[in-house]
């Protein structure tokens, strides 16, 4: 079974097929201070993020949207992966995502985000991955614009 | 002969020059390359490649220039190719010609030049929902520009164009019908002809993108009846960066000028400039001599495989892909029009075609997944985008078998059969 799917097991883990079926946080937040949209022009992918943020802290996050398991399942993980944290760790975590994904794999362990890891042997599908982290960081700073991954 | 009959002697004749194009050898991952991304851009075989080292190897020099040999060599190639072209499409004079960049550049000439000359606020222009976004976007730059408006001719479930909603859209207003051919998400094959004639009768003029019919079916701009026809060498087993535009000499002749520069000019003095005839007219600036060059090389080749030939094997092929790919449970096809040629566009329940794109990549297969710059059409059918194999002449019903493994792959990796 496990030669099965060669390298694929590499980018598509269980917990990433899991996320993909039930997306958590997956839903709109009325009273959400800040949100921002995200769109990947080169396959589709669209989404929303909507952040609680008070004292500087990321008290409620989530998202809408459609994409491919790949960027579904890390929108979701990161829902999970920063709500309740401190904005500058949030920040820290979109840093290190974008390196873990892009470059080299930052000093730290990310916990369950470790599962995207194998994204950076898949040049073509980063982007997927780190679609929702530069929505998220677009929203927490503020920025208006549709965040984009070009 | 019946198509069936036509289709097994085409497969025969034709699978054999899969052995024309050396990229075919290549592994991808460690598998064979099955090449589905025709629609997106087909490969080239030896003898376009050679063709245009040639060119640079013996006969390169910038044309219309020197007295020397090789100019006058070069410019003798160019106007060949130009010559080859016309014969091609059936136009009745080269200057009926013009090289371009490609499709999405001759449709920006001809709505940069004919359309800022032509159209004014109020004016309309139809354009197909089923358009690529080079046949939509020009033509949104020069609604802004001139107040002309753009109507939609709607697409039925099926992928047809509905043509009573298009009679319906004709009016005195009507300046411009654009459509394409055949349709680069969907392979429908448009009604062209019909088209034509429905336009001409309120005196629009039409514009047809073959860019997806060209390596396809027959095409002659004469019989069609059409004012413009474009296409682009590369998706045609010719080079990338050419393609050429086809217009009606008495169209093209009253056009303005698009791009200045060189080659483009009769006489240039400070207070006022001259301008080149037709076709040179339009080509401001050296072109690409090579890519003419190795294109026409590229026409030369499809017409010694037969294009009628070509036409059978990838009809036998689609057939074949119906057949197989309808078999895999949770499939569902986009776009079954009436007629068809070489592209098969699908959806797989709970899959996003990205996914598909990257699993099918690991077993050497190459198609095409996301919206086909077609987005109008996709939001249409309510899609944020579909996977679609797109066939040419070297491919076979063993590519057609390789990607239906490879989607049985996909899902037994998504939990949804049991793993074999």
């Amino acid at each position: 079974m496990i030669g099965q799917f060669g390298d694929l097991r590499e980018l598509y883990q269980e917990v990433i097929f899991d996320h993909n079926r039930r997306p958590r946080n997956f839903h709109c937040i009325e009273e959400a201070t800040h949100q921002a949209d995200g769109h990947n022009p080169l396959c589709g992918d669209q989404l929303t993020v909507y952040a609680r943020v008070a004292d500087g802290v990321v008290e409620d996050v989530s998202f809408l949207g459609h994409g491919c398991a790949i960027s579904t399942a890390s929108a979701s993980l990161m829902t999970e992966a920063v709500k309740g944290q401190p904005v500058e760790e949030v920040e820290r975590l979109f840093q290190d995502m974008h390196a873990m994904l892009t470059e080299s794999h930052p000093d730290r362990d990310l916990g369950k985000l470790e599962v995207l890891s194998g994204v950076r042997e898949f040049p073509a599908r980063v982007k997927c991955a780190t679609l929702a982290w530069h929505t998220l960081h677009n929203a927490i700073t503020q920025a208006r614009e549709t965040a984009k991954t070009e | 002969m019946s198509a069936t009959v036509l289709g097994k002697n085409a497969t025969a004749a034709v699978a054999e020059r899969a052995a024309d194009f050396p990229i075919l050898a290549r592994q991808i991952h460690g598998r064979r390359l099955v090449y589905l991304d025709n629609g997106a851009t087909t490969q080239k075989p030896q003898a376009v490649i050679d063709e245009e080292a040639r060119y640079y190897r013996e006969s390169n020099a910038n044309i219309h220039r020197g007295v020397h040999w090789l100019s006058q060599h070069s410019t003798d190639l160019y106007d060949r190719s130009r010559e080859r072209v016309r014969g091609f499409l059936n136009a009745k004079q080269a200057a009926e010609i013009v090289f371009t960049r490609g499709t999405t550049e001759a449709i920006n000439l001809v709505a940069a030049s004919w359309g800022r000359a032509n159209l004014k606020a109020g004016d309309e222009i139809l354009l197909s929902g089923m358009e690529h976004h080079s046949n939509i976007v020009p033509w949104q730059l020069l609604a802004e520009q001139t107040g002309a408006l753009i109507r939609v001719i709607p697409v039925t479930d099926a992928g047809d164009l509905d043509m009573q909603a298009f009679a319906g859209l004709l009016n005195g207003r009507t300046r411009f019908v654009g459509v394409c051919h055949v349709s680069n998400a969907l392979g429908t094959v448009n009604p062209v002809a019909e088209i034509v004639r429905q336009a001409h009768a309120v005196g629009a003029v039409v514009l047809i993108d073959g860019a997806q019919a060209v390596a396809h079916q027959t095409v002659d701009v004469q019989a069609l009846g059409c004012d413009f026809y474009v296409f682009s060498g590369h998706k045609l087993y010719g080079p990338t960066g050419i393609g050429a535009l086809y217009g009606r000499k008495e169209l093209l002749d009253a056009m303005p000028p698009w791009q200045g520069g060189g080659d483009m000019i009769h006489t240039v003095s400070f207070e006022r400039s001259t301008y080149a005839e037709t076709p040179q007219k339009f080509e401001a600036g050296t072109p690409n001599i090579a890519g003419a060059v190795a294109m026409a090389a590229a026409i030369a080749y499809v017409q010694d495989v037969g294009i009628e030939f070509i036409a059978a094997h990838e009809s036998a092929l689609l057939q074949y892909a119906n057949e197989v790919l309808g078999e895999i449970p949770g499939l569902r096809f986009i776009g079954q029009a009436r007629e068809r040629a070489g592209i098969v566009s699908f959806v797989v329940e709970g899959i996003h075609p990205h996914d598909l794109g990257t699993i099918l990549d690991m077993e050497g297969v190459a198609i095409r997944a996301g919206h086909h710059c077609a987005m109008p059409l996709m939001t249409r059918f309510g899609l944020p985008g579909t996977a679609r194999a797109s066939f040419a002449l070297y491919n076979s019903t063993k590519d057609v078998d390789a990607l239906a493994a490879g989607l049985l792959k996909a899902r037994r990796l998504f939990g949804m059969e049991q793993s074999a």
